[in-house]
């Protein structure tokens, strides 16, 4: 199967391509042959039942899992040639939080800016979390908010991230109807800048140039 | 469009030297060779033991019990000789990402701890007519023992992992690590025991060793090798069947069939 | 490098916040050298020859107590892979873990040490050999474990089969750290034992971080 995206691109340079892939888990072979191709300012909706192998595809995209066969590129090279360049232009979330349940949520942004490389300023990152109505509760252990307000800070933190490709795992579970606009204003406005998005999602994803790869 | 045709691109095993990297063409080969090793083993093991028996003389000092070191050494070189290949084998198969090079490190890990497991035992046998001791904290069977345990997490480990593919290269690394370890284990257990050197008695401490014994002592390693061999190879084909039984060439075979 | 002391400093953070699980193993420490003259006796010859040896094993599994810590929290909440992922070199991440957990495990045992020493009975110079044996022995515990704790992350009974797979590994340690201690007590001279410990550290510096990597990115797969 092969899925090809392109439209006006604002940079040429950024595109995902994955080749030829093959994805075996335990004893079953997930899929074979797989193609896809996205360029900036595009999104791919990956869909399909449970077990298909979605997030399998995704993890082989991040390049956490190795595929048996094929080969995932990233501007015309192969993810696995510089992992460290790649890994700067690349969020991933998954299907769990990872946010330090014991830490705040400012010190949870804060600790991922570090980790990332990417300065963020205290000013900033208060800024940002209030932006996701997290005011006033910056300072409270994450164990103390609710599964969307955890979200909420995934969400600031894909602000302040500012990676060109995100891959997203079922972005839009334990979301509230607002949330799950913000979310997906938050990703229009990604793609508007000539950002690339693959996500999975089993609810419909109304955002403008979403191209459905069905596994 | 991009239609890529799919061959030109590299896979992750490496296309290599061995052409029987594939479990499919390996299993029937395994078989045919299996036979021969067996015969070699008895071969081996009959002239060891007549050797051994029969032409090597008494002992001044030990009289006849000594003659157990003719299973207890060749056990214990054939015991650190696996661990190595074992350690190859894993690492050949974390390299290149072969799943036979693993399947032969998974089927060697049981041999080389029952011959650990037997050169302890033999030692301890060899130990209490002699000098009144089941065990001695001697170097050489202390690192035996530890052998053991390196072989025992091994074999734990990769029970314990239920993707075959993780367990695989889990198996490596600590074999791999252990490879490492092993003479710097020894070199340490060595120190101690001259540190702390209590009674002198050593079962390496070997009386001069007659031409006949030496002889006697290589034929029966020679003989457990083949057997190692065979054992293995018998043990890997179990493992391809058991981790193959989805593919259309195990199903086909007749011993599955029917 | 800032990267190695951010991945420090978090780590750290979370031990402040959950502080209960660092003393335990401490107390565990305490716990089990004092079960020893229990056992087998208050004479205090024989308290001062097993010393070494007790308060290096009892050291072994503490740090051996500690050491799931080190990946299985981040492994389960999904923070390992967000690591993986991160624009860092994986080693330097793992590397700092190690410290953080040295920091945490390894420095307590060291300053612990000498007062369990002197329940033993044992002389000055003694104790300042054990300190130095466990300063120098703490980290190579701590590296060699994480190779283990990296190896078993998320398998069933991984806790009791990551001992089974450090304890062979920690031999050598134990070796040179209790026989130093044993040898000062007996007016022997331990340099040597000193010099192989620092080797054993050195080695173990310039090549497990790199093994604990592989290990945690085959775990994460």
């Amino acid at each position: 199967m092969t899925i090809n995206l392109s439209t006006t691109s604002s940079n040429p340079a950024l595109v995902l391509e994955a080749r030829g892939l093959r994805c075996v888990r335990g004893e079953r072979e997930l899929f074979t042959n797989l193609h896809l191709r996205v360029a900036s300012g595009n999104c791919l909706h990956v869909r399909g039942e449970n077990g298909v192998g979605k997030t399998s595809l995704l993890r082989l995209l991040t390049g956490l899992s190795k595929p048996e066969s094929g080969e995932v590129l990233w501007g015309d090279q192969s993810i696995t040639l510089d992992p460290i360049a790649y890994h700067r232009e690349l969020l991933f979330l998954g299907h769990r939080d990872a946010l330090k349940e014991d830490l705040t949520a400012l010190e949870n942004l804060q600790m991922y800016a570090a980790l990332d490389s990417v300065p963020l300023s205290q000013e900033k990152a208060l800024a940002t979390l209030s932006q996701f109505s997290l005011r006033g509760r910056e300072n409270l252990p994450v164990n103390c908010l609710s599964a969307g307000q955890k979200r909420r800070i995934l969400m600031a933190r894909m602000l302040t991230r500012q990676a060109k490709l995100w891959i997203l795992d079922e972005p839009f579970n334990a979301l509230d109807v607002q949330a799950v606009h913000e979310l997906q204003n938050l990703i229009t406005e990604h793609l508007f800048a000539g950002g690339l998005v693959v996500l999975t999602s089993h609810q419909e994803v109304s955002i403008s140039n979403v191209q459905v790869l069905e596994l | 469009m991009n239609q890529v045709n799919n061959s030109s691109f590299s896979n992750n095993r490496l296309v290599n030297w061995f052409s029987l990297s594939s479990p499919s063409t390996f299993y029937p080969v395994a078989g045919k060779l299996i036979p021969v090793f067996w015969v070699l083993a008895a071969g081996f093991g009959l002239a060891g033991l007549w050797v051994s028996f029969f032409v090597a003389p008494v002992d001044a000092v030990q009289g006849q019990g000594y003659r157990i070191i003719f299973i207890h050494v060749p056990a214990s070189w054939m015991s650190m000789f696996l661990y190595l290949v074992m350690a190859a084998w894993a690492g050949l198969g974390l390299v290149f990402n072969t799943r036979l090079s693993a399947m032969m490190a998974q089927a060697l890990a049981p041999v080389g701890a029952w011959m650990a497991f037997l050169s302890l035992w033999t030692g301890a046998l060899w130990g209490k007519p002699m000098w009144g001791a089941w065990w001695v904290w001697d170097a050489r069977l202390t690192s035996e023992l530890i052998l053991l345990f390196l072989y025992l997490g091994f074999i734990a480990l990769q029970a314990s992992i239920d993707n075959r593919r993780r367990a695989d290269k889990a198996g490596a690394i600590l074999a791999l690590v252990g490879v490492v370890n092993v003479p710097i284990i020894y070199f340490s257990v060595k120190w101690w025991n001259t540190l702390h050197q209590g009674a002198s008695v050593s079962l390496t401490k070997a009386p001069a060793m007659a031409q006949t014994m030496l002889w006697g002592m290589l034929l029966m390693a020679l003989c457990f090798w083949m057997y190692s061999i065979a054992v293995g190879l018998m043990r890997v084909r179990a493992i391809i069947l058991e981790r193959e039984a989805h593919t259309d060439w195990v199903r086909q075979l007749i011993e599955v069939k029917s | 490098m800032r990267a190695l002391l951010a991945i420090i400093h978090r780590d750290l953070l979370l031990v402040m916040r959950r502080k209960s699980e660092v003393l335990t193993a401490l107390f565990f420490f305490v716990v089990v050298t004092s079960l020893f003259p229990l056992g087998i006796g208050a004479d205090a010859a024989l308290l001062r020859k097993i010393a070494p040896g007790v308060i290096w094993v009892a050291a072994l599994l503490s740090t051996l107590l500690g050491l799931h810590r080190m990946f299985a929290a981040d492994y389960q909440d999904g923070a390992l892979e967000q690591l993986a992922l991160s624009p860092q070199p994986m080693v330097l991440l793992v590397a700092g873990k190690i410290i953080a957990h040295w920091i945490v495990c390894g420095l307590p045992l060291v300053l612990l040490a000498p007062v369990i020493g002197i329940q033993f009975d044992l002389d000055a110079s003694s104790l300042y050999v054990l300190m130095g044996t466990l300063l120098l022995g703490t980290p190579v515990l701590s590296l060699l474990g994480s190779i283990g704790a990296a190896l078993t992350l998320g398998v069933r009974g991984g806790s009791v089969l990551m001992s089974l797979l450090i304890l062979p590994l920690y031999i050598p340690v134990l070796i040179f750290g209790a026989g130093a201690v044993y040898a000062n007590s007996v007016g022997l001279d331990t340099s040597g034992h000193f010099s192989l410990l620092g080797a054993l550290l050195i080695l173990a510096l310039a090549f497990v971080p790199w093994v604990s990597a592989a290990a945690v990115k085959i775990a994460i797969e």
